[in-house]
Order: structure tokens, then C-alpha cells, then sequence
């Protein structure tokens, strides 16, 4: 009987490839999906692209996929393993260009497939005028308000161009935003022939899809609990997670022999309902999955079986993301230490707000928000710390922020700080400079009417020999 | 008996825009029993309240022995604009995990310890 093994890559733009070899050497993998893109990874990229210089070539790419692939393709080739990433980012062609070009360098051979069509930045006027709102999902308001300030705006494709980008020979599928689980499902469509109406089956693809796309988190990383986490095996070498799958979709979810971490049913429910909204309506482009009907047996040695996905057609619209603009972040952390290493700490804020309020008045700081934050006590729990130690704290760090539409007023906030070295409690530690000021990023979640954006995938082929 | 949530159960958070999503995760099906009935919206609400700006959403998953968690509105409008530390909402679950409450003292986990 066929099976297909389909291996985790990356799970974040800036996610270590190391473990994947084992995969691709030990794992019997046929496949690699790598998942470079996060929902902020374009604004990212788009600040790469903004410093684009005539003459050079064009970013906008996630740039791990080029030393990812140096690195790995001489021993996927060797094996016969294919690889599916969404690495294009904002500009998959410049992507396959760096590779093609990396690649000729060393005088390998592959067939690299690039999908675009999912950027609609330069089409927002288009599709309103195509009578498409692109209100934002969860409240309704419409984009007149942040259109100036889009700094991009992407579609999220299917999995449907990636399964023809296989059946056309491709050893390497590059695309920008997909689903993060289509990475997975196109292969498995591809190499099952599954109908795209048979949605059962599409379901249980899209369900390994998620599975993987978070790399180590989808066996054993990051696995959220008291205690537990300290039993996972050998983080420093953690394998990432395999799908093992059947032509009916039923699937074995594991990692490769001889690795850290672990697969079980904890580890994998976790994973399973890790950034999803309602669980019964799991929505992608290629199918609505319900995850109420999923069952899971755990054989044990970092083996969990998978069956009875149920999906529901397809939905009518794709999800564009879109990052806007949105003012400007100043900051500053600076660390006391015993004694009274908290009451330190709110003493600085105290005299930080107060200048803030003085500058306000007297040079027109024109300050939204300002918040204080003690690393060490609460700025990672916030009101659920448990503050039956704070005053008795070895040490503790203040952090605070402020939210303005000027970035000069960000850039000032952050010169309050050194001052206080001299002049504020004391016992101060870590003074690391002045934080400049970070720009600020709306998510602008809107619908699309599908075909206004299918219509303009493509599929391009360049063959390196 | 009161008991915090880290004893019986194992969670994790995530980010979608401004929802902040946990998934809750009963280590065995007596004590899946006990979280469906103690942990409701209206504690939830209140275990977050001063943090999440929205409404909560509550799934249980009999399958997963497991309860689905989405806060609509904890993340300041989204993990690029946040001021937070934890813009990402990674640290909801272990907040989640401080939540008490009330268990009956024969389950698995708590005649474990």
C-alpha cells in the first residue's frame, strides 16, 4: 500500500533547518513542507523591499530558504525528496532567481516551480472598485481608513497550485502566501489524485498540514504545562514531526528515529488546536474542517494514529492579510537589584511618567498610551502574577513603553532612560543604550471573492540543468 | 477543593490578530469532566478581565479531552502593534494555568502527588 511521508521544514522565518536533515537521512521522507511565513513575517519583508537599491537584486524573499537549501538539497536529491515552501514571501520570483542562482553555482540540477498571484497590494483599488469592500473581518470597518498607510496586502492561497506545480515535475514548489497547511496538502493531493471535492479526505491532508507547520512545536516543543515540558527528551537535539499518510488520509504522526522530543497524543492535541478559532469550522481555502470528529491512538514510541477528519466545502472567499501602518513604539528597560529591587523599579516609572506629562505639556508630546512592565514580575503574566515574592526580588527590570504617531516623540522617550543611571535609585544594571524607536503595524483581516484572485495565479517553471 | 488548573491540565496560546486562543488540556476523562463543568466563560471572563477587551469563546472537544479557548480583543489590536513583552500572547496558557478551581480531590493527577 502507498504511503507518503511528508516532513516538517521550517516553522518561522529564522527557524533553524538542522533538524530537518534528519529527517531527509533517517526520516523516509518523500517530502519537506517548510513554513517560513508568520502572519508579520511580510511586514518584515516589506521593510527589506522598501531598502532595495537599483542595480541589486530584489528582496522581499524569506532569505533562510537559500542557505536552508545550499545546505540540504545535495542529500534530498540524493534521497529522492521534494520540497514545498512558501520562502517567496512578497516576491517568489526573486526567491527563485537567488536560488536558481545558488544552484547553478554549485551545478546542481532541479526544477523549480514558482506560484504567484497572492500579493493583491497593487490591486486593493481593483478589487473595491469589482465592488469587493475589504472590511475588516472582525469589526466591519471599511479599509478607506488604513488604505494609505497598507504596506502589504496578500492572499492566502490553496493548496490546488502547489499539487500542479508537482504534477508538472517540479522538485521544488516556491510560493508565497499559501495556507500554511497547504504546504502539506498540495503534495498529498498531488500524490493521491484526491479529488478536490472529496472533502473528507482534503480535510484530513489540511489536519496533517497544521500538524507540521510549526515544526518542533508538533513534537514536543514548546509544550505548554507545569512539570511535563521538563520530561520531553534531548531538546538540544529535537526531531521535528513526520506525517506518515495513507491514500484514504488516515495517517501516523511521528518524527524521525533516533531524535529528541516527543510525539503522543499531548503533544499533538496541542499542537492540533494551537492559533485555530472555532474547532468545528476550521476554515482554509481548499475546505472547512471539523476537528470534533478526529481520533487519535497513541502506539506509544512517538507514534499517534490520525483518522476521521470531516470537511465541509470549501468557503466562496479567500483571507487576505494586510499590514498598515500604525505609529511608533518608544522604550526603554533598565535593571535594579537588591534591595527593593520592585520599589526601585515603580520609583524610575514614577519619575518617567512625570517627565512624560512635563514634555506633554511644555514641548507638545503628543502620547497615546504609556505602560510599565517589571521583568522579573509580571511582564509576562501581567495581573496573574502571584505577587507574594515582589518585594523580596533578587532583581527586577523595568520596562515601559509608549504608543505615538510621531516618531521623533518615540525616538525621545527612549533618550529619558540613561539619564536615570546618575540622577534615580540605585543599584542599576544592564544600561544597553537607547532603544530607537519601532514602528507599528496594524493586521487589517479582510474576504475576497475567490475567483477575483484564482484567476490570477500563475505558475511558472524554470528547469536548472 | 481548590485546585490551579496547572495540576490537572496542560495548555498552549497562540495569536491571530487581536484573539488571544488557548487550547486547555485535560490530562485524563474524569478530570476533562471537572474542567467542562468549572471552567465556563463567565470565570474565564473574570481570570482575564483588565486583559482581554472582547468577548470570550468556549469550545469543548470530547475528543480531545480538551476545551478551546478564544479571547476576542486580548492582544491590543495585534501582536505588531502590542506594547506588550508578550505581544505574541504565548503566556495566556500559563496565565490560564494560575486559574482555581473546583475539583474533587480523587482525581488522577491530584492522588498522583
Amino acid at each position: 500500500m502507498k504511503t507518503i511521508r511528508i516532513g516538517a521544514g521550517l516553522g518561522f522565518y529564522g527557524d533553524s533547518w538542522r533538524p530537518v536533515r534528519a529527517s531527509i537521512e533517517r526520516g523516509g521522507v518523500q517530502y519537506i513542507a517548510s513554513d517560513h511565513l508568520s502572519e508579520l513575517t511580510l511586514a518584515i519583508l516589506q521593510k527589506d523591499r522598501q531598502r532595495d537599491r537599483p542595480g541589486n537584486p530584489p528582496s522581499g524573499y524569506a532569505r533562510d530558504a537559500v542557505p536552508m537549501l545550499a545546505e540540504l538539497w545535495p542529500i534530498a536529491a540524493k534521497h529522492g525528496v521534494k520540497f514545498v515552501l512558501n520562502a517567496g514571501g512578497l516576491n517568489p520570483e526573486g526567491a527563485r532567481l537567488a536560488i536558481a542562482r545558488t544552484f547553478r553555482d554549485k551545478g546542481w540540477k532541479a526544477k523549480i516551480a514558482t506560484v504567484t498571484g497572492d500579493s493583491v497590494l497593487e490591486r486593493i483599488d481593483e478589487l473595491r472598485a469589482a465592488g469587493e469592500a475589504l472590511a475588516h473581518m472582525d469589526t466591519g470597518t471599511g479599509i478607506a481608513g488604513v488604505r494609505e498607510r497598507l504596506l502589504f496586502a496578500s492572499a492566502y492561497l490553496g493548496a490546488q497550485p502547489i499539487a500542479e506545480a508537482l504534477a508538472r515535475g517540479a522538485d521544488i514548489v516556491l510560493t508565497g502566501r499559501v495556507a500554511d497547511a497547504a504546504l502539506t496538502l498540495g503534495p498529498l493531493a498531488h500524490e493521491f489524485g484526491w479529488r478536490w471535492d472529496d472533502w473528507d479526505r482534503i480535510a484530513a491532508g489540511l489536519t496533517l498540514g497544521h500538524l507540521l507547520e510549526c515544526s518542533g512545536q508538533g513534537s514536543g516543543g514548546n509544550f505548554g504545562s507545569a512539570h511535563e515540558w521538563a520530561l520531553v527528551p534531548d531538546y538540544a537535539h529535537l526531531g521535528y514531526p513526520i506525517a506518515e499518510v495513507q491514500a484514504d488520509g488516515r495517517a501516523v504522526f511521528t518524527k524521525p528515529p533516533g531524535t529528541g522530543g516527543r510525539v503522543s497524543f499531548d503533544t499533538v492535541r496541542q499542537q492540533l488546536l494551537y492559533e485555530v478559532h472555532n474547532p468545528h469550522a476550521y476554515y482554509s481555502p481548499d475546505v472547512v474542517l471539523d476537528m470534533g470528529t478526529l481520533e487519535f491512538e497513541d502506539e506509544g514510541d512517538d507514534r499517534v494514529r490520525i483518522s476521521g477528519a470531516s470537511g465541509a466545502p470549501r468557503p466562496k472567499t479567500l483571507k487576505i492579510v494586510a499590514g498598515y501602518q500604525d505609529g511608533w513604539m518608544g522604550s526603554g528597560i533598565m535593571g535594579f537589584a537588591w534591595p527593593e529591587a520592585y520599589a526601585k523599579c515603580e520609583k524610575a516609572a514614577e519619575v518617567l511618567r512625570t517627565l512624560v506629562e512635563e514634555n506633554k505639556r511644555e514641548r507638545g508630546w503628543a502620547v497615546e498610551e504609556i505602560n510599565a512592565e517589571y521583568i522579573g514580575y509580571n511582564s509576562l503574566l501581567g495581573a496573574n502574577a502571584d505577587p507574594t515574592y515582589r518585594d523580596q526580588l533578587n532583581e527586577c527590570f523595568l520596562r515601559m513603553t509608549i504608543r505615538t504617531k510621531d516618531k521623533k516623540v518615540a525616538d525621545a522617550f527612549g533618550r529619558l532612560f540613561p539619564w536615570l543611571g546618575l540622577s534615580g535609585p540605585p543599584y542599576v544594571g544592564s544600561m544597553k543604550g537607547v532603544q530607537p524607536a519601532k514602528e507599528l503595524l496594524g493586521i487589517w483581516p479582510t474576504l475576497v471573492t475567490r475567483e477575483l484572485i484564482e484567476s490570477k495565479v500563475e505558475i511558472s517553471m524554470e528547469e536548472i540543468k | 477543593m481548590k485546585t490551579p488548573l496547572w495540576k490537572i491540565a496542560h495548555a498552549r496560546s497562540g495569536d491571530k490578530a487581536d484573539r488571544a486562543d488557548i487550547g486547555l488540556f485535560a490530562f485524563d476523562a474524569p478530570t476533562y469532566a471537572v474542567l467542562k463543568r468549572e471552567v465556563t466563560r463567565e470565570r474565564l471572563a473574570a481570570h482575564f478581565a483588565g486583559f482581554n477587551a472582547g468577548p470570550v469563546e468556549l469550545w469543548p472537544l470530547d475528543n480531545l479531552l480538551a476545551l478551546k479557548i478564544v479571547l476576542n480583543g486580548a492582544l491590543q489590536g495585534g501582536a505588531a502593534r502590542s506594547l506588550r513583552m508578550d505581544n505574541l500572547g504565548k503566556n495566556v496558557a500559563a496565565q490560564l494555568l494560575r486559574m482555581e478551581i473546583d475539583a474533587p480531590p480523587d482525581l488522577p493527577r491530584l492522588r498522583a502527588r
